[in-house]
Parts: C-alpha cells; structure tokens; sequence
C-alpha cells in the first residue's frame, strides 16, 4: 500500500513528529497535573469553592479546540508567542483541568466516611490522613482522569499543527494542502495509534497503581 | 466568610468579561463582526456550521440510543462489552484524525464530513445510553415486571426515565463536542466558522480568526447551557432529590 | 479513669440550637467497662466522641485520668486512646498487619517491635498471623475484619477503649460469639472501657456498669443489675423491658446460688434400704445419689421399695449437669425443658459441686427486687 510505503521512505521524519506530539503531550499533562491535582485535593477541603472550580473547569473545556488555540494566539503574541508549541501547550494545559480536576476530586469525596473517622479516632492528623488513606484509595480515579486528559490532548495537539505547533497532525495539514492522500492516512493512522496505545499504557498504569487492597475489594465486591 | 469569596469572585469574572471586550474591541472583531459587507458571509458560514451540527446530531441521537438501548435487552447483552470497547477505542481516535481518513475515502464536501461527525457523536451517546440504563436497580425492574408491565412498558416508563440523566450527558458532550469538530469541517471543504478561523490563521488575520472562533464558542457555551436546562426540566424532580 | 463533669454540648446557635447532652456526670473507673446506653440521638454517641474531641464540648470537662482533655494536644490524645467503630473503617488499601500497624508507626515504633505486636495480637483476637496477616480487609468477613478492628485499637497498648457499637454490624450469631471473646480479652486486659450500644442485652452482657441515657441527659448511671431491679423511673423500666426479672436471671450464675450441701446428698455405696429409710425419716421425696464425687442421677422413695443392693444402680440419670457459670436464666430452661426441680452443678472433671433448685431460683429473684443490696 501507499501508505506504508509513505512511512518506509519518511521514517525518520515521522519519528521527529512523533517526538514533537509527544512531547507537547508529556509537558502540558506534568503542569497540567501539578496544577490539577493539588487544587482538586484543596477544593475537596474548602467544599464552597468546589463547584465554581469545577464549572470553570468545565467551561474551559466546552470551548471548542480550535477556538481555543486562536483565542490563545492574539494574547499570547503580546509576548511574542502568538504561534508554535507555546499557545499548544497553554491551550493544552487548560483543557486538561477538568479531568484532572474533577477526578481528584470526586475521587477524594468518595472515600468513606467511616474511613476518615476511624482514621481521626486514631489520632492521623489532616496530613496522615492524606497520605496514607486518602491518596492511595483515590489513585485510581485520578488515574483515570489523567488518561482521559492524555487521551485527549492527544487528539488537541494534532489540531495545534495548524498553529504551528509541529507534531503528526503536520502530515494531515500538508496531506490536504498537498492533496497528497498517503501523507493525510498516515498522519491520521500514525496519530489514532498513538492515542490508542497512550490509552492503553495509561490503563495499565491505572492497574499497577492501584493498591492491592482496593483491587481486591472491587473483585470481592458483592 | 462565603459571603467575601462568593464577592471576589464575581468582581474577577466581570473584570474578566470587560478584559475581553476591550481586548475584542482593540483587535478589532467587533468592527469586523459589524461590518455589513461581512454580514451575509457570516450567515451563510454560521448557517453551513449548524447545518451540520444538526444533521449529525439527529442521526447519531437515533443511532446512538438505539445501539445502546438494543445492547441491554436479553438477547443482545453479551454483546455490550465487546461492543463499548471497540466504541470507546473509536472514542480514542483524534477527531481531526476521523475527519481526514474519511476525506481520504470518501472525499472533500459537506457529505463525508457530515458521516464523520456522525460517527464522533454516537460513541458518548451510545456509551451513556447503555451505562444509564445498566444503571437502573434490577429490583426496580423486577418489581414492574412482578406488576405485569411489558419489557416495552419497562422501557418507556421506568428505564429510559431513570436513565435521563446520564444518557443527557452524553448528549451534552457529543454535542458540544461535534460543535468543536464542525469547526475543523472547513478543513474537508465543509464549510462552517472554520472557514474564517483558519483562514485567519493562514494569513494572520486576527479580527478574522476570533470572528470566527468567538461565535463557535458562544455556540458551544449555549448548547451547553441549554442542554443543562433541557435536564433539569426532563429528568423527573424525584430522581434528583435522591441525588443531594 | 474518665470523669464526665457538667459535660454538655450544644449544635448550632440561637433559635438553630440543637443540645445533644446537658449536664452529664460521671465517672468511668479504671478497668471498668462502662456502656453508653440509650435510643438513637440520645446523646450516648456525642458523649463518646467528646472523650477523644472528635466533637468539641460547648461547656463542662472531660478529665482522663485527672486532666482536662482540651488542655492536651488532640492529635496526642487519640493515639493513647483505642477507637473501634461500628463500620469497622479498616483501610482497604492496607494489609490487616499495616492497619494493626498504624497507630504504633505513626508513633515511631520500630520496625521488628511492630511486627511482634502484630502477630501477638492477632492471635489474641483468635485470628492465625501466619494466615492473616497479609491479607487484605476485603478478603476478611465482618467478624473477622471487627476482629482486626479491635485489634488495631489495641495496638499502642491505651489504657482506655472507645467503642462505637463495636458489633452492630456483624450478623447475631457471631456477634454472640466475638462478644464471648472480647469479654475474656477484658478479663485478661483490664482496659478502661467506653461502650455505646442501643442494645440492653449487650449492656447487661458487657458492661461493669451502665450509663442510661436519653435525649441528651444522663438518666442512670448503675450495674446492670441494678437498673434491672431499681428502675430509677418509669422511662428506665420501659427500656430495660417489662421481663427483666428473666434478664435479672441472666446476671445470676450457678455459682451465687448453689448449694453446696443439699440435706438430700447421699453417697452411691449405700444400700437402698438404708436411703429409702433416710428419705422416709427426713420426709425427702428424692435423693441425689453421687458416687466417687460425680453425680449419678436421683431416686425417689418408690424406686428403692423392695429393692436390695446399693442404691447407684437404682438411680434414674440426670440427663445433663451445669457448671458454675451457666447463667440462672438458662437453668431455668433446663428446668422447664427437662421437667426436674433439681440440676447438679459440676466442676471441669465432672466433680459435684452442688446443686441448684427452682426454689432457689426463684428466692433469688425476689430476693433482688426487695433488696436495697448491690449484687454481683
């Protein structure tokens, strides 16, 4: 087929691109988290301002991707990052809070109460409490949330090529400029397998971290 | 001290909200949204991108309820997890990525582009309709069928009734999703906002690129909201009750 | 020992006020289990959850051990105290020895000392180290995860317990036994213990003493006994339950009430003509006949007319005995069962002790009803 003749003779081109995908990816979903978690655990704290954050959040990732990044363009040109990998990232990393966010706080909720009571009763203060309870039982969930968030930054940084970001989504945009269909496949096929792979190395993280006793817990459950 | 939060935060989002005008008005999308000359263009793109979204929000609805709906009756049940887990990898898949391989076989125009956003939007309706409605307590059913109601009559009064919520959701997210996607339509000879959003781009026109993108937001924003609206008045108020 | 002085807490502010205890005194003496008893939203939880300021006190003190529970640190408060509650709250993410394990490592225990603890607990609460040690809570039953429950709570050795209807989530039949159990843990253990429970049986069972309460106020602080037998007030009787003579019944053993000599005792190597002549002089209309120390069984005057040889081979057996600590209520039982007046009490051999009559029995119950006397 065309296709794989395309990805024969241009492999070191996509293996650049691919790179470049990822990267962005890897950047945006570590500050992403660093924002994320922290303040998905704080507002689990200070219940008043869960829901504004959560709607926020939730605002931000119901504009569509592409307005996002030429929302981003004209205010981040004032610094002179109007385009490339910069505005990506920042458009990245804000669509990425809702998952992340409303995971780690859900995730945290719902541990039990009789846990966090037994635990106070113990004499855990708010920091052991986190520590040994609370994070290791909402683990999962957040998980789950960052892989939803990798999943879709994913699809998002493709779109960013049109600004200029690079990545596979470079293939599809020149492939329709071009009219060059192998190219326009293999962007679109090079780009799907990576997001399915992502995804699925995600759940295995998601599996790996989740502690054995919680694992098993959901297996016994009635 | 809510009282104090509740004030900041509000005087921020109208500081926010005046930020932006000033901002639209200095790039000067407001003079090009107003400008006459643009008015029919903008008609027809915003006619073109909800054409679309329409389209494909009817027929993916249908099929998206009917998949999820056939996959939790008896004969079917074995199905729903082979089933969600191909749609779920389809869901994987980088919208642009669906919209270019459909181009590459079936071409550029308005009908590939309406088939691929069609098949974006099933999964998150598909999905929730079957979660929703897996989601009704056995018992609860069991205590219809025990009054002598037909699987139909479960179907209609009690499943798809409780299920609302969830399978609202999912209608919300594909659609707001498919309002997104419309936009990168223009990339397969579509039409719609895109046009003027990545023709901005190209050639650096910002009053162009927001007076494309600011409109494709406030849709989605809308959409959003209504369908919010549409939930809370659907789903039956005992439902929510149960949910505080 | 913890002293409740004028203790009451209020919920909330002005018209919203909401008192869940008013002026509870009273005092928990060291090694004394002590239950919380009362209805829900009588205040018998609140008062528990005072005691390690997991609710804050509106007014009045709480003292263990002579010092005032808010002039310490909270955080240091609770770990010297045990905390068992009713959903267990064992960690799911933690191997039962990690969740034995947390309050003596939060507490900076080394490594090999934690794991001796561990292991000598669990064997305490009759659950084999070497099999549960590692597993997980999910794996566990509930009795067995209560069992872990408290044996965490035991873990850093408190002095004091605080148990939040500790068993009201096992199903009845276990919860028998565990209950069994953690009575012979206290015998050997002689914590200080704080008990909530709704449930009188368990109070009579558990408890030293009772603490009766409702809607927030104290209404008896005695021995299940007493507030079996000296209901303060008409509310008291009514929750005790209008059969608490048979209750009292549960409090008394064989052993307050047997008999040691019984004028009717006779040994199995005398003849039968002899015995029917004692029974005819002394009015008996039946002997108990022990031979060797053990009892055989009872004859009556008709059994041995006529008869020759010893009387042990014309006794008619008892079908069971009793031991020092079968509860009056279930000798009774017995009574009624078997249709005999008259059950012997034995020793772990076997060896006669003495016996117990339902004139005993009953004696003894309006004995308690009459009585200013504490019992035992």
């Amino acid at each position: 087929m065309g296709v794989l003749h395309f990805i024969e003779k241009n492999f070191h081109q996509i293996l650049l691109l691919t790179w470049e995908h990822v990267f962005m990816v890897t950047v945006s979903l570590v500050i992403a988290t660093a924002i994320g978690v922290p303040l998905g655990i704080l507002i689990t704290k200070k219940i008043h301002l869960a829901k504004r954050v959560i709607n926020s959040a939730n605002t931000i990732m119901t504009i569509p991707s592409i307005a996002l990044f030429g929302l981003m363009m004209p205010i981040l040109a004032i610094i002179g990052q109007g385009l490339g990998k910069v505005p990506a990232v920042v458009a990245l990393v804000l669509y990425s809070q809702l998952p992340i966010i409303r995971n780690t706080y859900v995730a945290i909720k719902n541990v039990p109460p009789s846990l966090r009571d037994a635990g106070r009763g113990m004499g855990m203060n708010n920091w052991e409490l986190l520590r040994e309870i609370e994070i290791p039982i909402a683990v999962p969930v957040i998980i789950a949330g960052l892989r939803t968030a990798a999943v879709m930054n994913i699809g998002i940084a493709a779109i960013a090529a049109y600004i200029g970001a690079g990545g596979l989504g470079v293939y599809i945009q020149q492939g329709i400029d071009r009219v060059y269909p192998e190219m326009i496949i293999s962007g679109a096929v090079l780009v799907s397998l990576l997001a399915i792979l992502v995804d699925s190395l995600m759940a295995g993280v998601e599996y790996l971290l989740t502690p054995k006793g919680i694992q098993l817990q959901k297996r016994l459950a009635p | 001290m809510k009282k104090l939060y509740a004030k900041i935060y509000n005087i921020l989002l109208l500081l926010l909200v005046l930020v932006c005008g000033i901002a639209l008005e200095k790039t000067g999308t407001i003079a090009f949204l107003s400008d006459p000359d643009n008015f029919p263009e903008l008609m027809r793109l915003l006619f073109q991108h909800f054409y679309l979204v329409t389209i494909s929000m009817a027929i993916a609805t249908t099929a998206g309820l009917s998949i999820g709906i056939a996959l939790t009756r008896p004969g079917l049940r074995k199905y729903s997890g082979f089933v969600m887990y191909i749609v779920g990898l389809g869901q994987t898949i980088p919208s642009l990525a669906v919209l270019a391989l459909v181009m590459s076989f079936l071409g550029i125009g308005t009908k590939p582009a309406l088939f691929a956003l069609t098949v974006y939007s099933i999964l998150p309706i598909a999905r929730n309709t079957l979660a929703g409605i897996q989601a009704v307590p056995t018992s609860t059913i069991d205590a219809a069928r025990g009054m002598g109601m037909t699987s139909a009559g479960i179907l209609v009064n009690i499943e798809l009734p409780m299920a609302m919520k969830v399978i609202l959701t999912g209608f919300r997210v594909a659609l707001v999703i498919n309002i997104g996607t419309a936009a990168l339509a223009y990339l397969i000879g579509a039409g719609g906002m895109g046009d003027w959003i990545f023709s901005g781009i190209d050639m650096m026109m910002t009053d162009k690129l927001l007076a494309g993108a600011i409109p494709v937001t406030l849709m989605a924003l809308l959409a959003d909201f209504l369908v919010e609206l549409l939930s809370s008045v659907i789903v039956s108020k005992g439902l929510r009750l149960t949910e505080e | 020992m913890i002293a409740y002085d004028h203790l009451t807490k209020v919920y909330g502010e002005g018209r919203n006020a909401v008192t869940a205890l008013e002026d509870v005194n009273f005092t928990i003496e060291k090694g004394e289990t002590v239950i919380f008893l009362g209805p829900s939203g009588c205040g018998k939880t609140t008062t528990l959850r005072c005691t390690n300021r997991l609710e804050s006190i509106t007014r009045g003190k709480i003292l263990v051990n002579g010092q005032n529970v808010m002039d310490m640190d909270a955080i240091a408060l609770r770990r010297q105290m045990g905390y068992v509650i009713q959903d267990i709250g064992l960690f799911p993410n933690k191997t039962i020895a990690q969740n034995i394990a947390v309050v003596p490592k939060l507490m900076g225990w080394d490594a090999k000392k934690i794991a001796e603890r561990v292991d000598g607990l669990l064997s305490m609460v009759r659950l084999e180290p070497e099999l549960f040690r590692s597993r997980y809570p999910a794996e566990l039953s509930g009795g067995q995860q209560q069992r872990v429950g408290v044996a965490r709570a035991l873990a850093a050795d408190p002095e004091i317990l605080l148990m939040d209807e500790p068993f009201g989530a096992i199903d009845p039949i276990n919860r028998e036994q565990i209950q069994d159990e953690f009575l012979n843990l206290q015998e050997h253990l002689r914590k200080t213990i704080a008990f909530v429970s709704h449930d009188i049986h368990e109070a009579i069972k558990m408890g030293d003493k009772v603490a009766l309460f409702t809607n927030g106020r104290l209404v008896q602080y005695d021995t299940p006994a007493m507030l079996l037998t000296h209901p303060k007030n008409k509310y008291v009787a009514d929750f005790v339950g209008a059969d608490r003579a048979l209750k009292v019944l549960g409090i008394v053993l064989a052993k307050d009430i047997l008999n040691p000599r019984p004028r009717n005792l006779v040994t199995g190597e005398n003849s039968a003509g002899d015995v029917l002549k004692m029974m005819e002089e002394k009015g008996l209309r039946h002997a108990i006949v022990i031979d060797q120390g053990k009892p055989l069984g009872y004859v009556r005057p008709r059994d041995l007319k006529y008869e020759q040889g010893d009387v042990r081979d014309f006794v008619e057996k008892y079908p069971m005995h009793i031991s020092r600590r079968t509860p009056a209520r279930d000798i009774l039982s017995f009574m009624l069962m078997l249709d005999l007046l008259t059950l012997c009490v034995v020793d772990e051999n076997g060896g006669f002790i003495g016996t117990v009559t339902y004139n005993d029995i009953q004696k003894r119950v309006k004995e308690s009803y009459t009585s200013d006397v504490e019992m035992d």
